[in-house]
Protein backbone atom coordinates (compact mmCIF):
# COMPACT_ATOMS: atom_id res chain seq x y z
CA UNK A 1 0.00 0.00 0.00
CA UNK A 2 2.48 2.58 0.95
CA UNK A 3 5.27 0.80 -1.39
CA UNK A 4 4.76 3.75 -4.38
CA UNK A 5 4.65 6.55 -2.28
CA UNK A 6 8.05 4.95 -0.50
CA UNK A 7 9.80 4.56 -3.67
CA UNK A 8 8.97 7.94 -5.20
CA UNK A 9 10.40 9.59 -1.81
CA UNK A 10 13.76 8.27 -2.03
CA UNK A 11 13.93 9.05 -5.05
CA UNK A 12 14.68 12.57 -4.29
CA UNK A 13 15.70 12.18 -0.99
CA UNK A 14 16.13 9.37 1.40
CA UNK A 15 14.78 10.46 5.10
CA UNK A 16 16.96 7.00 6.84
CA UNK A 17 19.98 8.50 5.52
CA UNK A 18 21.89 10.17 7.86
CA UNK A 19 23.57 13.60 6.96
CA UNK A 20 27.17 12.44 7.98
CA UNK A 21 26.79 9.49 5.48
CA UNK A 22 27.25 10.06 1.67
CA UNK A 23 25.06 7.05 0.62
CA UNK A 24 22.99 4.18 2.29
CA UNK A 25 25.77 1.68 1.38
CA UNK A 26 28.12 3.64 3.39
CA UNK A 27 25.36 3.78 6.45
CA UNK A 28 25.47 0.10 6.34
CA UNK A 29 28.84 -0.62 6.40
CA UNK A 30 29.27 1.70 9.55
CA UNK A 31 26.81 0.07 11.35
CA UNK A 32 27.73 -3.45 10.69
CA UNK A 33 31.53 -2.79 11.36
CA UNK A 34 30.13 -1.25 14.64
CA UNK A 35 27.88 -4.17 15.48
CA UNK A 36 30.88 -6.86 14.49
CA UNK A 37 33.40 -4.90 16.80
CA UNK A 38 30.76 -5.33 19.58
CA UNK A 39 30.38 -8.78 19.00
CA UNK A 40 34.14 -9.38 19.04
CA UNK A 41 34.31 -7.96 22.50
CA UNK A 42 30.95 -10.23 23.28
CA UNK A 43 33.21 -13.39 22.02
CA UNK A 44 35.89 -12.52 24.29
CA UNK A 45 33.94 -11.97 27.31
CA UNK A 46 32.15 -15.37 26.86
CA UNK A 47 35.45 -16.90 25.79
CA UNK A 48 36.64 -16.50 29.26
CA UNK A 49 33.83 -18.78 30.96
CA UNK A 50 34.58 -21.08 28.26
CA UNK A 51 38.33 -20.88 29.27
CA UNK A 52 37.41 -21.16 32.98
CA UNK A 53 35.17 -24.41 31.78
CA UNK A 54 37.82 -25.75 29.94
CA UNK A 55 40.28 -25.96 32.64
CA UNK A 56 38.27 -27.02 35.49
CA UNK A 57 36.74 -29.99 33.46
CA UNK A 58 40.42 -31.19 32.49
CA UNK A 59 41.36 -31.03 36.13
CA UNK A 60 37.96 -32.50 37.53
CA UNK A 61 36.50 -34.62 34.64
CA UNK A 62 34.88 -37.23 36.54
CA UNK A 63 32.87 -34.88 38.62
CA UNK A 64 31.98 -32.79 35.55
CA UNK A 65 30.61 -36.17 34.00
CA UNK A 66 28.67 -36.44 37.11
CA UNK A 67 27.10 -33.73 37.34
CA UNK A 68 26.56 -33.14 33.70
CA UNK A 69 24.21 -36.36 33.69
CA UNK A 70 22.08 -35.18 35.91
CA UNK A 71 21.03 -32.25 33.38
CA UNK A 72 18.50 -33.50 30.72
CA UNK A 73 20.05 -33.73 27.29
CA UNK A 74 16.50 -34.06 26.03
CA UNK A 75 15.63 -30.47 27.76
CA UNK A 76 18.71 -29.04 26.55
CA UNK A 77 18.35 -30.89 23.03
CA UNK A 78 14.75 -29.31 22.91
CA UNK A 79 16.20 -25.87 23.98
CA UNK A 80 18.74 -26.42 21.13
CA UNK A 81 16.07 -26.83 18.15
CA UNK A 82 13.77 -23.77 19.77
CA UNK A 83 17.11 -21.66 19.26
CA UNK A 84 17.95 -22.61 15.78
CA UNK A 85 14.14 -22.47 14.79
CA UNK A 86 14.32 -19.20 16.00
CA UNK A 87 17.31 -18.21 13.98
CA UNK A 88 15.53 -19.10 10.76
CA UNK A 89 12.68 -16.80 11.91
CA UNK A 90 15.20 -13.92 12.13
CA UNK A 91 17.26 -14.32 8.54
CA UNK A 92 13.52 -14.84 6.95
CA UNK A 93 12.18 -11.40 8.87
CA UNK A 94 15.59 -9.77 7.42
CA UNK A 95 14.70 -11.29 4.04
CA UNK A 96 10.79 -9.84 4.47
CA UNK A 97 12.22 -6.28 5.02
CA UNK A 98 14.46 -6.71 1.69
CA UNK A 99 11.60 -7.67 -0.23
CA UNK A 100 8.54 -5.42 1.51
CA UNK A 101 6.57 -8.49 2.75
CA UNK A 102 4.91 -6.86 5.72
CA UNK A 103 2.89 -9.61 7.07
CA UNK A 104 6.14 -12.23 6.69
CA UNK A 105 8.25 -9.48 7.92
CA UNK A 106 5.72 -9.21 11.12
CA UNK A 107 5.03 -12.63 11.48
CA UNK A 108 9.07 -13.83 11.99
CA UNK A 109 9.35 -11.13 14.45
CA UNK A 110 6.35 -12.46 16.51
CA UNK A 111 7.76 -15.95 16.15
CA UNK A 112 11.21 -15.36 16.79
CA UNK A 113 9.65 -13.40 20.20
CA UNK A 114 7.98 -16.13 20.67
CA UNK A 115 10.61 -18.90 20.28
CA UNK A 116 12.85 -16.66 22.79
CA UNK A 117 10.17 -16.99 25.69
CA UNK A 118 9.77 -20.47 24.76
CA UNK A 119 13.64 -20.86 25.18
CA UNK A 120 13.61 -18.81 28.68
CA UNK A 121 10.60 -20.96 29.81
CA UNK A 122 12.15 -24.43 29.42
CA UNK A 123 15.62 -22.64 30.91
CA UNK A 124 12.98 -21.68 33.87
CA UNK A 125 11.98 -25.69 34.10
CA UNK A 126 15.67 -26.15 34.37
CA UNK A 127 16.27 -24.13 36.96
CA UNK A 128 13.68 -25.02 39.48
CA UNK A 129 14.79 -28.26 38.94
CA UNK A 130 18.14 -27.51 39.98
CA UNK A 131 16.74 -25.59 43.19
CA UNK A 132 14.58 -28.87 44.34
CA UNK A 133 17.17 -30.87 44.13
CA UNK A 134 19.44 -28.56 45.93
CA UNK A 135 22.54 -28.54 43.06
CA UNK A 136 22.68 -24.87 42.92
CA UNK A 137 25.96 -24.09 44.07
CA UNK A 138 25.57 -22.52 47.76
CA UNK A 139 25.34 -23.70 51.93
CA UNK A 140 22.65 -26.01 50.95
CA UNK A 141 24.19 -27.51 47.82
CA UNK A 142 24.73 -31.45 48.09
CA UNK A 143 25.79 -33.37 45.60
CA UNK A 144 25.78 -37.34 45.66
CA UNK A 145 26.65 -39.06 42.86
CA UNK A 146 28.91 -41.73 41.17
CA UNK A 147 31.60 -40.77 39.08
CA UNK A 148 30.08 -42.30 35.63
CA UNK A 149 32.27 -45.38 34.79
CA UNK A 150 33.47 -45.75 38.42
CA UNK A 151 30.50 -47.34 40.20
CA UNK A 152 32.66 -47.55 43.75
CA UNK A 153 34.17 -43.96 43.49
CA UNK A 154 31.99 -41.18 44.59
CA UNK A 155 32.28 -37.63 43.34
CA UNK A 156 33.87 -34.96 45.20
CA UNK A 157 30.78 -32.47 45.86
CA UNK A 158 33.19 -29.46 45.76
CA UNK A 159 34.45 -30.59 42.46
CA UNK A 160 30.54 -30.94 41.47
CA UNK A 161 30.01 -27.24 42.50
CA UNK A 162 32.33 -25.49 40.15
CA UNK A 163 30.76 -27.59 37.64
CA UNK A 164 27.30 -26.02 38.31
CA UNK A 165 28.58 -22.52 39.32
CA UNK A 166 29.95 -22.70 36.07
CA UNK A 167 26.38 -23.75 34.64
CA UNK A 168 24.78 -21.15 36.06
CA UNK A 169 27.14 -18.56 35.46
CA UNK A 170 27.49 -19.51 31.52
CA UNK A 171 23.80 -20.41 31.00
CA UNK A 172 22.18 -17.65 33.17
CA UNK A 173 24.28 -14.91 31.31
CA UNK A 174 23.27 -16.73 27.95
CA UNK A 175 19.72 -16.36 28.91
CA UNK A 176 20.42 -12.71 29.70
CA UNK A 177 21.11 -11.75 26.23
CA UNK A 178 17.83 -13.56 25.76
CA UNK A 179 15.97 -11.43 27.43
CA UNK A 180 17.84 -8.42 25.90
CA UNK A 181 17.65 -10.15 22.68
CA UNK A 182 13.63 -10.37 23.23
CA UNK A 183 13.68 -6.87 24.14
CA UNK A 184 15.20 -5.57 21.12
CA UNK A 185 12.94 -7.75 18.75
CA UNK A 186 9.60 -6.24 20.50
CA UNK A 187 10.86 -3.14 19.64
CA UNK A 188 11.65 -4.08 15.95
CA UNK A 189 8.47 -5.50 15.61
CA UNK A 190 6.37 -1.85 17.07
CA UNK A 191 8.81 -0.27 14.47
CA UNK A 192 7.96 -2.83 11.91
CA UNK A 193 4.55 -2.60 12.59
CA UNK A 194 4.47 1.40 12.03
CA UNK A 195 6.20 0.50 8.88
CA UNK A 196 9.69 2.02 9.53
CA UNK A 197 11.52 -0.51 7.30
CA UNK A 198 11.67 -0.62 3.50
CA UNK A 199 13.79 -2.46 1.21
CA UNK A 200 15.80 0.90 1.40
CA UNK A 201 16.26 1.24 4.66
CA UNK A 202 16.18 -2.45 7.58
CA UNK A 203 19.65 -1.72 9.16
CA UNK A 204 17.74 -2.19 12.91
CA UNK A 205 16.77 -5.85 11.42
CA UNK A 206 19.94 -6.76 10.51
CA UNK A 207 22.02 -5.60 13.58
CA UNK A 208 19.29 -7.24 16.03
CA UNK A 209 19.56 -10.19 13.69
CA UNK A 210 23.23 -10.16 13.85
CA UNK A 211 23.16 -10.21 17.76
CA UNK A 212 20.23 -13.34 17.61
CA UNK A 213 22.67 -15.45 16.20
CA UNK A 214 25.68 -14.87 18.13
CA UNK A 215 23.46 -15.70 20.92
CA UNK A 216 22.32 -18.91 19.28
CA UNK A 217 26.08 -19.96 18.51
CA UNK A 218 26.91 -19.44 22.12
CA UNK A 219 24.10 -21.80 22.98
CA UNK A 220 25.76 -24.18 19.86
CA UNK A 221 28.52 -24.37 21.90
CA UNK A 222 26.99 -24.57 25.58
CA UNK A 223 24.85 -27.71 24.81
CA UNK A 224 27.44 -29.92 24.07
CA UNK A 225 30.17 -28.62 26.70
CA UNK A 226 27.55 -28.78 29.25
CA UNK A 227 24.48 -31.40 28.84
CA UNK A 228 26.91 -33.99 26.08
CA UNK A 229 29.67 -34.86 29.28
CA UNK A 230 30.83 -38.55 29.01
CA UNK A 231 27.26 -40.24 28.15
CA UNK A 232 27.93 -43.29 27.07
CA UNK A 233 28.84 -44.57 30.31
CA UNK B 1 19.31 -2.18 -5.39
CA UNK B 2 21.74 -4.34 -6.68
CA UNK B 3 23.68 -3.41 -3.21
CA UNK B 4 20.48 -5.26 -1.82
CA UNK B 5 20.89 -8.78 -3.55
CA UNK B 6 24.73 -9.30 -2.32
CA UNK B 7 23.70 -8.78 1.19
CA UNK B 8 21.18 -11.34 0.93
CA UNK B 9 20.46 -15.06 0.23
CA UNK B 10 17.83 -16.98 -1.15
CA UNK B 11 15.40 -18.08 1.51
CA UNK B 12 16.43 -22.27 -0.09
CA UNK B 13 19.74 -21.70 0.97
CA UNK B 14 18.32 -20.45 4.73
CA UNK B 15 15.80 -23.74 4.99
CA UNK B 16 19.05 -25.94 3.75
CA UNK B 17 21.38 -24.43 6.39
CA UNK B 18 18.04 -24.40 8.58
CA UNK B 19 17.77 -28.35 8.19
CA UNK B 20 21.76 -29.02 7.98
CA UNK B 21 21.69 -26.87 11.54
CA UNK B 22 18.85 -29.50 13.01
CA UNK B 23 20.50 -32.24 11.65
CA UNK B 24 23.95 -31.11 13.18
CA UNK B 25 21.96 -31.14 16.86
CA UNK B 26 20.78 -34.48 16.33
CA UNK B 27 23.91 -36.01 15.18
CA UNK B 28 25.82 -34.50 17.90
CA UNK B 29 23.69 -36.07 20.50
CA UNK B 30 23.74 -39.32 18.70
CA UNK B 31 27.52 -38.98 18.54
CA UNK B 32 27.47 -38.63 22.35
CA UNK B 33 25.97 -41.51 23.15
CA UNK B 34 28.23 -44.06 21.11
CA UNK B 35 31.87 -44.58 22.95
CA UNK B 36 34.70 -42.73 20.79
CA UNK B 37 36.88 -43.07 23.97
CA UNK B 38 38.62 -39.32 24.08
CA UNK B 39 37.77 -38.81 20.89
CA UNK B 40 33.73 -37.96 21.75
CA UNK B 41 35.16 -34.30 23.14
CA UNK B 42 36.58 -33.95 19.40
CA UNK B 43 33.73 -35.22 17.36
CA UNK B 44 31.22 -32.69 19.68
CA UNK B 45 33.58 -29.46 19.34
CA UNK B 46 33.37 -30.50 15.37
CA UNK B 47 29.85 -30.61 15.23
CA UNK B 48 29.47 -27.26 17.24
CA UNK B 49 32.17 -25.41 15.32
CA UNK B 50 30.69 -26.67 12.02
CA UNK B 51 27.19 -24.94 13.05
CA UNK B 52 28.15 -21.90 14.12
CA UNK B 53 30.37 -21.54 11.09
CA UNK B 54 27.07 -22.43 9.15
CA UNK B 55 25.29 -19.85 11.06
CA UNK B 56 27.89 -16.88 11.13
CA UNK B 57 28.60 -17.41 7.08
CA UNK B 58 25.10 -17.78 5.97
CA UNK B 59 23.13 -16.55 8.57
CA UNK B 60 25.42 -13.80 9.60
CA UNK B 61 25.82 -13.24 5.73
CA UNK B 62 29.81 -13.28 6.19
CA UNK B 63 29.70 -14.85 2.85
CA UNK B 64 28.55 -12.34 1.17
CA UNK B 65 30.18 -9.54 3.61
CA UNK B 66 32.30 -6.92 0.27
CA UNK B 67 34.04 -4.91 3.29
CA UNK B 68 37.44 -6.46 3.68
CA UNK B 69 37.28 -4.10 7.55
CA UNK B 70 34.19 -6.06 8.49
CA UNK B 71 36.06 -9.61 7.44
CA UNK B 72 39.52 -8.44 9.34
CA UNK B 73 37.36 -7.81 12.74
CA UNK B 74 35.85 -11.74 12.45
CA UNK B 75 39.31 -12.78 11.38
CA UNK B 76 40.83 -11.20 14.58
CA UNK B 77 37.94 -12.11 16.64
CA UNK B 78 38.62 -16.17 16.49
CA UNK B 79 42.42 -15.09 15.85
CA UNK B 80 42.65 -13.81 19.81
CA UNK B 81 40.00 -16.56 21.01
CA UNK B 82 42.42 -19.26 19.96
CA UNK B 83 45.30 -17.49 21.91
CA UNK B 84 43.89 -17.11 25.06
CA UNK B 85 42.14 -20.86 24.61
CA UNK B 86 45.13 -22.58 23.03
CA UNK B 87 47.96 -20.92 25.06
CA UNK B 88 45.73 -21.61 28.33
CA UNK B 89 45.25 -24.97 27.33
CA UNK B 90 48.85 -25.79 26.46
CA UNK B 91 49.69 -24.66 29.88
CA UNK B 92 47.31 -26.31 31.80
CA UNK B 93 46.73 -29.03 30.00
CA UNK B 94 50.10 -29.81 30.52
CA UNK B 95 50.88 -29.72 34.02
CA UNK B 96 49.46 -33.46 34.91
CA UNK B 97 53.25 -33.71 33.01
CA UNK B 98 55.15 -33.07 36.35
CA UNK B 99 54.16 -32.48 39.75
CA UNK B 100 52.52 -29.14 40.51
Amino acid sequence: MADSSVAVHSEEHNPALLHHFTEPQQQRDAASLGMWIFLATEVMFFGGLFCAYLIYRLKYFGEFAAASQTLSWKLGMTNTIVLICSSLTVVLAVWASQHAKRALLLGSLALTILLGFGFLGIKTIEYREKFENHHVPGPSFSFDEKVPGHPDLKANPYHAQIYFSLYFVMTGLHALHMIIGIGFFVWLLVAAWKGRFTPEYNTPLEMGGLYWHFVDIVWIYLFPLLYLIDLRK
Amino acid sequence: MSEHTEHSSSLGTYILIWIALLAGTVLTVFAAHINLGPFNAAVALTIATTKALLVALFFMHIRGASEKLLKLVVISTVFFLIILLALSMADYGTRGLRAW
